[in-house]
């Protein structure tokens, strides 16, 4: 799948918002004061920034107010939903904190929404069979630990954040053992996308067009692939460093140095998990 | 609403023979010309004279090389296009309710006006049916022609799809297969038919007929009993005395 920037960014900082305002909202460490003002003000920058650079990839982005209709079947439409209803939860949590109150009950409405937008957002990906690397519950929990481990890191806790960065790290090293079997254990080829298996094994001739076409473009995207392996290591690296720089630096800077080094991670990881994966339609061209 | 319907009342779809198909790409060019005119907006080309052509298609022509067990590789034509799932992927994850299959035919359509171009619909798709125009940043598929087959201002042989009128060697077929004694119906049942990618439970509607079995080469040359000649009369002396004298 192509891996397009503006879905990158809003998949990874939204991400870390909603993720940053679950922890602020759970009541573990809330800030008061101006503190509650700069972290609230963070966590929704993050959050909503993040939602408004995925319009970006919209083709009519003035519609996108449509997008709240379809609920019942779609995720993107629930996604739209539990988004906005996160963001305004949070904001009696917000104000409260600045009047130097906690989150409370309500608190953890809260949280749960912004950890319900993150799942909804890994939904869209994770529902899609024509995908089947996405196609795996270990989709939402990667998508729910980063945003849980970068909240940690930001808010700080520096004990939750490290043992989360450990987890996310092994998680991101089986999801990548898991996802390269996941297309040839769905089982779709080229024989069954042309049903001429039934007469032989088919390969490609020649192809429908000479030119590229919006499906080759959008999901028949290979050469984001070149350097897997590497970003592999820099995705697990990057996450689990934290774990390291957070009890050995407890400052500012510390936070700062694992917070950079969870988002290489991240956006590396982020990057393979569209780069690297797989739509059946490629069958049709001899390419996935 | 991009809930999918229980039931539709029909089941207009395509049967394409992939027998007859010749890989010409008539049907290519009928769908694009037809459908720059018809429903919705054109299908737009980007860089179409340069370097670098690009554009909107709701059909497309692969060829494909079989090789069987026994014998010769045989070269197969396989257009692919929008197959009107009953379980169509496509429609349920739209947001905004501008994918829907209808209650009366099952035709799977794009309400363009609707469309924010997200593009999750293509994602969706096993088949490649759905290409975003990068012109009109919404996204586009075929109709099955629904601004012709129910057109009153066309003649009655013109009231099916494009592709199916267009085709040269007769090897695109239109029908209701929801009604067992169609002529698709029949077709499908006579020549066994099959849907694509069945694993991924899509529920296509329309179905591809498989190339008929090709003739086997006989080993013997047809020219064989021509080469049994008996000598007769003075051919047959000097065969029997050259034979004798080696």
């Amino acid at each position: 799948m192509n891996p397009a920037p503006s879905v990158i960014i809003f998949t990874v900082l939204s991400g870390l918002g909603f993720g940053y305002l679950a922890w602020l909202c759970a009541g573990l460490a809330t800030p008061a004061g101006i503190g509650a003002f700069l972290a609230f003000g963070a966590g929704y920058a993050l959050a909503a920034g993040g939602l408004l650079a995925s319009t970006f990839h919209l083709g009519q982005p003035k519609r996108a107010w449509r997008a709240f209709t379809q609920w019942r079947s779609s995720w993107l439409s629930r996604e739209a939903w539990v988004s906005v209803a996160a963001l305004l939860a949070v904001a009696p949590v917000a104000l409260g904190a600045l009047a130097g109150k906690e989150p409370g009950l309500w608190g953890l409405v809260a949280a749960a929404l912004c950890l319900g937008t993150v799942l909804c957002t890994s939904m869209i990906y994770a529902q899609l069979a024509t995908v089947p690397r996405w196609n795996h519950p270990l989709v939402p929990v990667t998508f729910q630990l980063f945003a849980l481990a970068g909240g940690a890191i930001l808010l700080p806790l520096p004990l939750v954040a490290a043992v989360l960065g450990v987890v996310l790290a092994g998680v991101l090293a089986i999801g990548f053992r898991i996802g390269d079997a996941r297309f040839a254990g769905a089982g779709s080829t080229l024989a069954t996308a042309t049903g001429l298996g039934r007469i032989g094994a088919p390969r490609v001739f020649e192809q429908p067009h000479t030119g590229g076409n919006y499906l080759t473009r959008e999901m028949i995207h290979v050469v984001g692939r070149r350097h897997a392996a590497r970003l592999r290591r820099i995705a697990v690296a990057g996450v689990v460093l934290p774990a390291l720089i957070l009890p050995l630096l407890p400052s500012v800077a510390g936070v700062a140095l694992a917070l950079c080094a969870h988002l290489v991670g991240a956006f590396a990881a982020r990057w393979l998990f569209f780069a690297e994966a797989e739509h059946v339609v490629g069958l049709y061209y001899g390419r996935r | 609403m991009t809930r999918l319907p229980s039931h539709t009342d029909r089941k207009l779809g395509l049967v394409i023979d992939l027998d007859t198909c010749v890989g010409c790409h008539a049907c290519v060019t009928a769908c694009k010309g037809w459908n720059d005119q018809g429903y919705g907006v054109p299908l737009s080309d980007q860089d179409a004279y340069g370097a670098d052509p690009s554009g909107t298609f709701l059909n497309r022509v692969h060829s494909y090389e079989v090789q069987p067990q026994e014998g010769a590789a045989q070269i197969i034509n396989f257009p692919r296009s929008c197959l009107h799932c009953e379980d169509a992927p496509c429609v349920t994850v739209c947001p905004t309710g501008a994918s829907y299959k209808r209650v009366e035919d099952g035709i799977v359509l794009v309400n363009e006006s609707a469309c924010i171009g997200c593009g999750l619909c293509a994602w969706a798709c096993p088949y490649g049916a759905r290409e975003l125009d990068a012109e009109a940043g919404v996204m586009k598929k075929c109709t099955l022609c629904v601004d012709r087959i129910y057109n009153e201002n066309l003649p009655e042989e013109d009231r099916e799809p494009a592709c199916v009128r267009t085709c040269p060697t007769g090897a695109r077929h239109f029908g209701d297969l929801g009604d067992p004694d169609s002529d698709v119906s029949r077709l499908v049942a006579a020549r066994e038919g099959f849907a694509l990618m069945p694993e991924l439970r899509t529920r296509p509607v329309n179905r591809y007929l498989p190339p008929r079995r090709k003739d086997a080469r006989e080993d013997v040359s047809l020219l064989a009993p021509l080469l049994d000649l008996e000598a007769r009369g003075f051919a047959a002396w000097l065969d029997r005395m050259l034979g004798k004298m080696g």
